[in-house]
């Protein structure tokens, strides 16, 4: 897809999140659409993937670290042909397979159960091993929120990454400063966040997350790069695209009514 | 009686299976030379990560290899695999139902002097409660050699309890080895003992005992705490009509605590509970250690006494 298509699609994709999560009166709204441009760039330009053929051996990874942004990951998927996306509107429900948090039981297309944060990255260094154990091309993408690099766990796997010089490796910081206290920096300060992931050595990227040409730039550098893996620090606004959410950390995990419902799906028609 | 470790059983099918099997990767943290994974380092180094001090980490990646078609073998000491790391074990290996292993050495107070800190006696509690998971306990080196090529085999997450110290080996090549499937080491009539790793031994001393004053004790090696050989235990319930429980573990959500669930839901009889009671451990040597928390034969023959004392109660004997 060129850009024009990207954003023409991003538009969409944030359609489908507001929709499904005003239909399931739960969810979480504002990572999903600070991450939605990343994701679209991912889905759309970026990933080796065939939907139909969701275990296709050759398939590039990618793994939602954050997994309250489930919708996100859902409606990307959804878009790209691997369920109907009408089946969007069944988030949250009893017996539906787009759980609150993804969960790769029945749903095609998730590689593995997140929810509990900081625990993806650690999944991705174990799938880029696998993949240079086998000469494979296969690249691994893996998706955090800011406020999640507060998890240890992160750290471990951060430094296993540059260990193994993983450059099949590329993960995404969605850095849109809001936790769900507040912003990061006065709940725990997380910064210089650039100079962290270059000190574990990883080659580090700052990019604008709404910006498509940086966006699938720093995908491209990404895939270039040699000896080391990639970390794209991408500024984002949490909400972004609804303009009552827009950085507001009230946003961060409910749904909107009805009638807010209505007026965030019109801006985004 | 020849002694082995059960954690030498573990390294030496590893070695074994990463001779005939590419997919076999093995992982540590830091403890290569004290799990005995270093083995498996020395022969396949390309096909071993120590991921340093660091089981979060551990567990998540064995997860990401097994999703690219590995059959990683994350081994750690017990304590840091089931404890440390237990919300990655769930979450991300157990919900996702991926095909890990774990392996945990050094549990059970035969850790000895390191103490309490690391000496697990929570993992049976905290891993049988986990959906997906087989979890395996085996009374020696040759059953722990089984119970890991059995875990290989298996599509799904397992977790091997092992130990540091040399302990009797008491079964032989011929022994048959199924998951989920107790094994009768001994018939007995008027009561059963059921009992899991080194405390097998311990039974079956403690049968020897009770035979000489008369009692018939069967011996149950109960090696899979998880699938539970409910069968089993609700035959021994019946055909014999009091059970001891037997662990180098916490009683409570262990050994004892899964068999008194078993036998609640089928056939009620007394259970009496031998193994550690809401207790920490304790620094001191292996052998020493059992003594203090009664864990030796002797106290299996003592619950035995007791639990046919309340059998006979309320047959009104």
């Amino acid at each position: 897809m060129d850009i024009e298509q990207l954003k023409t699609k991003a538009r969409k994709i944030r359609y489908d999140i507001i929709k499904m999560i005003a239909a399931a009166g739960s969810g979480h709204p504002g990572g999903s659409l600070s991450s939605a441009d990343l994701l679209t760039a991912l889905y759309f330009s970026k990933l080796k993937h065939r939907p139909r053929e969701p275990f296709w051996a050759d398939r590039d990874r990618f793994v939602l670290s954050k997994g309250h942004c489930a919708p996100v990951l859902y409606a990307c998927l959804a878009e790209s042909g691997y369920f109907p996306v009408e089946k969007l509107i069944t988030l949250r429900q009893l017996g539906s397979c787009l759980q609150g948090h993804p969960s790769c039981r029945g749903l095609d297309g998730v590689e593995v159960s997140t929810g509990s944060l900081g625990m993806g990255l650690s999944v991705a260094v174990g799938m880029a091993l696998g993949a240079r154990l086998d000469n494979k091309k296969t690249r691994i993408y893996c998706l955090m929120g800011d406020g999640e690099t507060q998890e240890g766990q992160i750290w471990e796997a951060a430094m296993s990454a540059g260990h193994y010089k993983l450059d099949n490796l590329c993960g995404i910081i969605d850095s849109n400063k809001l936790q769900i206290d507040g912003r990061v920096q006065q709940i725990m300060n997380i910064a210089p966040v650039a100079d962290k992931w270059r000190a574990f050595g990883w080659n580090t990227l700052e990019i604008d997350g709404h910006d498509f040409k940086q966006i699938l730039s720093s995908y491209d550098q990404a895939e270039k790069t040699t000896g080391q893996p990639t970390m794209i620090i991408a500024n984002t606004v949490k909400g972004k695209g609804v303009s009552f959410m827009e950085d507001r950390e009230e946003w961060h995990g409910k749904a909107p009514s009805k009638d807010l419902a209505e007026k965030a799906l019109k801006e985004l028609s | 009686m020849e002694k082995k470790a059960t954690r030498y059983g573990y390294s030496e099918a590893l070695l074994e299976m990463g001779a005939v099997d590419q997919n076999i990767v093995v992982l540590d943290a830091d403890l290569s030379r004290s799990t005995s994974t270093e083995l498996f380092m020395k022969k396949f180094p390309e096909r071993f990560f120590n991921l340093g001090v660091a089981e979060q980490n551990l567990m998540g990646v064995a997860g990401g290899l097994s999703l690219m078609g590995k059959i990683p073998f994350a081994t750690t000491y017990s304590i840091f695999a089931s404890g440390r790391a237990w919300e990655q074990l769930r979450t991300t290996v157990c919900y996702s139902n991926l095909n890990v292993k774990i392996g945990g050495s050094h549990a059970g107070v035969m850790t000895g002097p390191d103490g309490a800190s690391h000496q697990a006696l929570e993992e049976i509690t905290l891993t049988r409660v986990l959906p997906n998971l087989t979890v395996f306990v085996p009374c020696d080196y040759i059953e722990a050699k089984k119970a890991t090529l059995a875990a290989a085999k298996i599509k799904g997450p397992v977790y091997i309890r092992l130990g540091r110290e040399a302990i009797p080996i008491i079964t032989t090549a011929d022994t048959v080895f199924e998951p989920g499937r107790g094994i009768v080491m001994r018939p007995g009539t008027d009561l059963t003992i059921i009992a899991c790793g080194v405390m097998v031994n311990e039974a079956l001393q403690a049968a020897v005992a009770l035979q000489e004053r008369g009692i018939s004790a069967r011996v149950v090696n109960l090696h899979t705490l998880k699938p539970l050989d409910e069968t089993l235990i609700e035959k021994c319930a019946r055909e014999t009509g009091a059970i001891v429980t037997a662990e180098e573990h916490e009683i409570y959500g262990g050994l004892g605590g899964a068999i008194s669930e078993a036998i609640v839901k089928s056939w009620p009889v007394p259970v009496e509970m031998v193994g550690v009671k809401d207790q920490f451990g304790e620094s001191g040597q292996p052998e020493e250690l059992l003594r203090h928390f009664n864990l030796k034969d002797t106290d299996i023959v003592a619950a035995a006494e007791k639990v046919l004392a309340r059998k006979n109660k309320k047959q009104g004997i």
